[in-house]
C-alpha cells in the first residue's frame, strides 16, 4: 500500500485510509481528506517540506511525516483534467 | 436584552471583510478570557440592540484547537439568537463541513454564501433553494466584499432570531450510523432541549471528552460505549472518523444538483502566481525579497523617520511643518509648567516620568502602524500563509513556527512591533513561543550598548557586534528546544495541516482597518503597563536620601535607585560586574535600552555622552575587564526588554502569568548564560576555579540536559486550560 508521502507531484491519488488517532488524524480529516477523496500532488515546499496537495477543489499544505499516515492509491488517468 | 448573532465560518471564507461591513466602526475587540484568541463585538449597522458576535474562523467544532473549543463553548453556553454563517462559494464543499456541525445545535440559522461574484464570473452554478431544502436551512448568496446581499443576509438571520425558527436539519448520515445515533439519543438526559439532542448524541458517539460531563449521560456512559463499539465494529473504522467520512459524504450528495463548478480552466490564477512564488528555486529569492522591502521601508526608512519625528520631534525638540517650527511636547509643557510656577516635583513627574512615558508608548505607534500595514496586506493577499509554506521546515525544529520569522526579523529593528507581529500566527502555542524568543535579537535601541562595549573594551573587534547577533539568533534557536520540551509547552502536537488561500487583491479599507485595529491596541493595553513602570523607574531615579533627609534629588547617583542598585549589585558579581554603576545602568535600561549608555555617562560624571558613549570608553576599560564587559552585554541583549517590550508581551500573552513566564525566563536564561561566558571565560583565560565556576559548570550541564532530554509527557488536552 502506498502512502501520500512517496507520491511524486503531478499525481493524482484516491485516499485509501488514514492510519493513527486522535487530534492530528482528526484534523487531516476535518479538512477533507477523507475516504475515497481525490488529492492532487501539486508540489513540494522549496526545502523538501511540506507538500502540497490539492483536496476537494482548495490547496491544502501538510508535512511528510503527516502524509505518511494516509494511505493511498493511485486514481485512473481519466478522472484529473 | 440585545439580540446576538454569531458569525461563524471558515478562516479565509471572507468573514471579517463581512463582520467589517455589518458593523461599520461599532466595534469592540477584546480578548476571549485568559487566551490570547482575539474576540470581535459589534453592533449591527441601523440596528439599535442586536450584537454581532465574531466567532474566531474555525474549520470545524472538534475539540482539538483552541479557537474551536472557543467557539463551541460559546454556541453551547451563551445560545446566540442565531448563526450567520458564512461560507465561501469558491471552496463550498470544505466550508459546509462546518456548516453540517453548525446546524445541530439547534439555533436558527442562515448560510451565506459569499463571493458570488467571483462564481458569476465563472459561469459556476448555485442553485440557493436546492441547497435550502437539502440542508434545511435558508441559503442566500452575497459578496462581502462588494457589499451586496449582506443586508438582506443579516436581516434573514434576524427574523430567524426573532421567530426562533430552528434550522431543520436534512443531512442523515449511514443507516448504520443513524441508528447508533437514535440509541444514544435515548441515553441522554431529559434536560438536553429538542433541537440540540443531535448534536451531543453525535459528540458522545465521537468519544468528545469535553462533551461527557454537560450532556447528563454519565450514568449511560457504559451503555453508549457498547453502542459505539458496535458501529466500530460495523464500519471498521474510529467513531470520530465515521462521523466526519459521513458528513463529507452528505455534502458531496447534497450539493450535486445545486452547485457545479465551471471547470473549463484547471489551472486558476493562485496556481499561476504559486508556479513562480513557491517555485522550487525561486521560492527562497522572493522571500527574501518581500522581506528585505517590508523590513527596509518599515524598520530603517519611513518607520525610522516615522519614530524620529515621534520620538525626537514631537516628544524631543520640537519639529517642523512647513518652516513653521512646532516645539516638542516636553518642552511646550516645561514652558507652561514654568509659567504656572509649578512645583519642581510636580513638573518633574509630569515631563520626566509621565510625558516620557506616554511618548516612549506613542513614539512607537507611527512605525507600527506602518509594519501592521505590511503585515495586514501580506495576511490579506495570501503570502503569509506561504511564507509558512516556504519556512516551515527550518522553524518547526525548534518549535516555532514558519510565520516566527517576520516576528524575529522586524524585531532586529524594534522588539515592540516584532513581538505585535506575532499575532499572525495561528497556533497559540507557537505564537507563545515566539513572544518569549523575539526580544532575544538585538533591537534597535541596543545597538549603542554593542557600540559601547565593543568600543570601550574591544577596541572595536571586528567579531564583537556580529556575535551580538550570534548569540541572539543562538538564544532563539536553544529555548525554542528547550521550552518545546517543558510542561508549558508539552501537549498535542499541533498538526501543520494548512490551507493555502487563493491569493486575492485586500481591499484598502481591510487592510487599514487591521493596521488601526492592532495599533490601537497596542497604545491601549500596553500602554497603561509602560506608563506606570516609568513613572515608577521615574520615582526611584528623582527621589533618595540627600543631606540626612528623604526629597528629590538633582544627581541619579543620590537617589533610590542608586542605592537599590548598590544594595543589589551583589546578585550579578558572579557575572563579573557587580559593580553599582553597571547595575542601575541595567535597571534603567528597562525604561528604553539605550538609556544603559547615557546612565554609564551620567555616573561617570559626564552631562551627556554621545550615543556609542566615546567619552565613557576610558573610564569603563579602566573599571571592567573585557570578558566582564562581553557578560554585561550579553546579560543586556538577553535579559527582560524595555517595559515598552513587556507591555507588548503583555498585550499579546493576554495573561499576566505567561507575562511572569516569558520575562522571568528571559532573565534568568541570561543570567546563566552571562555566568558561563564570565566564569568559564575566566577559567580559560586565567585558570581561576572557585564556587561560582562551579555553578558555571553546573548551568552547562543543566542547559545541555534540558536540549537533549526527551520531550515532556503531554497533558490530556492542551485546551484543557479553556
Amino acid at each position: 500500500m502506498l502512502t501520500l508521502k512517496e507520491i511524486p507531484c503531478g499525481e493524482t491519488v484516491t485516499v485509501v485510509k488514514i492510519e493513527g488517532a486522535g487530534p492530528v488524524k482528526r484534523r487531516i480529516m476535518d479538512m477533507g481528506i477523507t475516504k475515497g477523496a481525490e488529492l492532487f500532488v501539486r508540489k513540494v515546499a522549496p526545502l523538501g517540506d511540506p507538500v502540497e496537495v490539492n483536496v476537494r477543489n482548495y490547496e491544502l499544505s501538510l508535512r511528510k511525516e503527516d502524509a505518511e499516515s494516509i494511505l493511498v492509491e493511485k486514481t485512473a488517468e481519466k478522472t484529473r483534467v | 436584552m440585545p439580540l446576538i448573532i454569531a458569525l461563524a465560518g471558515n478562516p479565509n471564507s471572507g468573514k471579517t471583510t463581512l463582520f467589517n461591513a455589518l458593523t461599520g466602526s461599532n466595534q469592540f475587540v477584546g480578548n476571549w478570557p485568559g487566551v490570547t484568541v482575539e474576540k470581535k463585538e459589534g453592533r449591527l449597522r441601523g440596528q439599535k440592540d442586536v450584537l454581532l458576535m465574531d466567532l474566531p474562523g474555525i474549520y470545524s467544532l472538534s475539540p482539538y484547537t483552541l479557537e474551536e473549543v472557543i467557539a463551541r463553548n460559546y454556541l453551547l453556553d451563551e445560545r446566540p439568537d442565531a448563526i450567520l454563517n458564512i461560507v465561501d462559494g469558491t471552496n463550498l464543499e470544505r466550508n459546509l463541513y462546518l456548516t453540517t456541525q453548525l446546524l445541530e445545535l439547534g439555533i436558527p440559522m442562515v448560510v451565506a454564501v459569499n463571493m458570488i461574484d467571483l462564481l458569476q464570473k465563472n459561469g459556476d452554478l448555485l442553485e440557493l433553494d436546492d441547497l435550502s431544502r437539502r440542508f434545511g436551512c435558508p441559503f442566500v448568496s452575497i459578496s462581502a466584499l462588494k457589499g451586496r446581499g449582506i443586508a438582506e443576509a443579516a436581516d434573514e438571520a434576524l427574523r430567524r432570531a426573532k421567530e426562533n425558527i430552528a434550522p431543520a436539519p436534512v443531512h442523515s448520515f449511514d443507516d448504520r450510523v443513524e441508528a447508533a445515533l437514535r440509541a444514544i439519543t435515548a441515553e441522554l438526559g431529559d434536560e438536553i432541549p429538542a433541537p440540540q439532542r443531535r448534536f451531543f448524541a453525535v459528540k458522545l458517539f465521537e468519544r468528545d471528552e469535553k462533551i461527557l460531563p454537560r450532556a447528563g449521560a454519565a450514568r449511560a456512559a457504559e451503555s453508549i460505549e457498547r453502542i459505539v463499539c458496535a458501529a466500530e465494529e460495523a464500519l471498521d473504522d474510529d467513531a470520530e472518523s465515521i462521523i466526519t467520512n459521513e458528513r463529507y459524504a452528505c455534502i458531496v450528495s447534497a450539493i450535486k444538483s445545486g452547485y457545479r463548478r465551471n471547470s473549463a480552466e484547471k489551472m486558476t490564477q493562485t496556481d499561476r502566481i504559486d508556479r513562480v512564488i513557491t517555485n522550487r528555486v525561486l521560492a527562497l529569492p522572493i522571500f527574501a525579497a518581500v522581506m528585505f522591502i517590508v523590513y527596509y521601508v518599515s524598520v530603517t526608512t519611513v518607520g525610522a523617520f516615522a519614530t524620529d519625528w515621534a520620538n525626537d520631534g514631537v516628544f524631543g525638540e520640537g519639529w517642523r511643518l512647513f518652516g513653521l517650527r512646532i516645539p516638542g511636547i516636553p518642552a511646550a509643557a516645561g514652558s507652561a509648567l514654568a509659567a504656572l510656577g509649578a512645583a519642581d516635583w510636580l513638573s518633574s513627574l509630569l515631563l520626566d516620568g509621565i510625558i516620557a512615558g506616554v511618548g516612549a508608548v506613542l513614539g512607537f505607534v507611527p512605525q507600527m502602524l506602518i509594519l501592521f500595514f505590511f503585515l495586514a496586506f501580506l495576511e490579506g493577499c495570501g503570502y503569509m500563509a506561504r511564507i509558512a509554506f516556504i519556512m516551515d521546515r527550518i522553524f518547526r525544529k525548534f518549535g516555532l513556527s514558519g510565520k516566527s520569522f517576520i516576528p524575529i526579523l522586524i524585531g532586529t529593528g524594534c522588539g515592540v512591533p516584532g513581538i505585535m507581529a506575532s499575532r499572525t500566527i495561528e497556533n497559540d502555542r507557537d505564537r507563545k513561543m515566539t513572544v518569549i524568543t523575539t526580544t532575544f535579537i538585538p533591537c534597535g535601541a541596543k545597538l549603542p550598548i554593542i557600540a559601547l562595549i565593543a568600543g570601550a573594551l574591544f577596541d572595536g573587534l571586528w567579531w564583537v557586534a556580529p556575535s551580538a547577533y550570534f548569540v541572539g539568533i543562538a538564544a532563539i534557536v536553544s529555548s525554542g528546544v528547550i521550552l518545546k520540551k517543558t510542561r508549558l509547552f508539552a501537549g498535542n502536537p499541533a498538526p501543520f495541516v494548512m490551507e493555502l488561500p487563493p491569493y486575492r487583491l485586500p481591499t484598502a479599507a481591510n487592510v487599514l482597518h487591521s493596521m488601526w485595529e492592532r495599533g490601537w491596541s497596542f497604545i491601549k493595553r500596553a500602554g497603561t503597563i509602560i506608563l506606570v513602570s516609568c513613572v515608577l523607574i521615574w520615582f526611584l531615579s528623582s527621589f533618595g536620601f540627600a543631606d540626612g533627609r528623604f526629597g528629590m534629588v538633582a544627581e541619579l547617583g543620590d537617589g533610590l535607585l542608586a542605592a537599590l542598585g548598590t544594595r543589589v549589585a551583589w546578585i550579578f558579581t558572579p557575572l563579573g560586574f557587580g559593580d553599582w554603576k553597571a547595575t542601575v545602568a541595567t535597571f534603567t535600561g528597562l525604561v528604553a535600552k539605550e538609556n544603559v549608555v547615557g546612565t554609564f555617562g551620567v555616573l561617570y560624571g559626564f552631562t551627556e555622552v554621545a550615543e556609542d558613549g566615546a567619552e565613557i570608553w576610558g573610564n569603563l576599560s579602566a573599571g571592567f575587564t573585557p570578558l566582564a564587559a562581553y557578560a554585561f552585554l550579553v546579560f543586556n541583549l538577553l535579559c527582560a526588554p524595555c517595559f515598552a517590550a513587556i507591555g507588548a508581551i503583555r498585550r499579546e500573552m493576554n495573561s499576566a502569568k505567561w507575562t511572569f513566564i516569558a520575562i522571568g525566563y528571559q532573565t534568568g536564561f541570561a543570567y546563566l548564560v552571562s555566568l558561563c561566558i564570565f566564569r568559564l571565560g575566566l577559567l580559560f583565560t586565567t585558570g581561576a576555579f572557585g564556587v561560582f565556576t562551579l555553578a558555571a559548570c553546573a548551568a552547562v550541564v543543566l542547559f545541555l540536559s534540558l536540549l537533549f532530554r526527551p520531550a515532556a509527557r503531554a497533558p490530556a488536552v492542551r485546551t484543557s486550560t479553556v
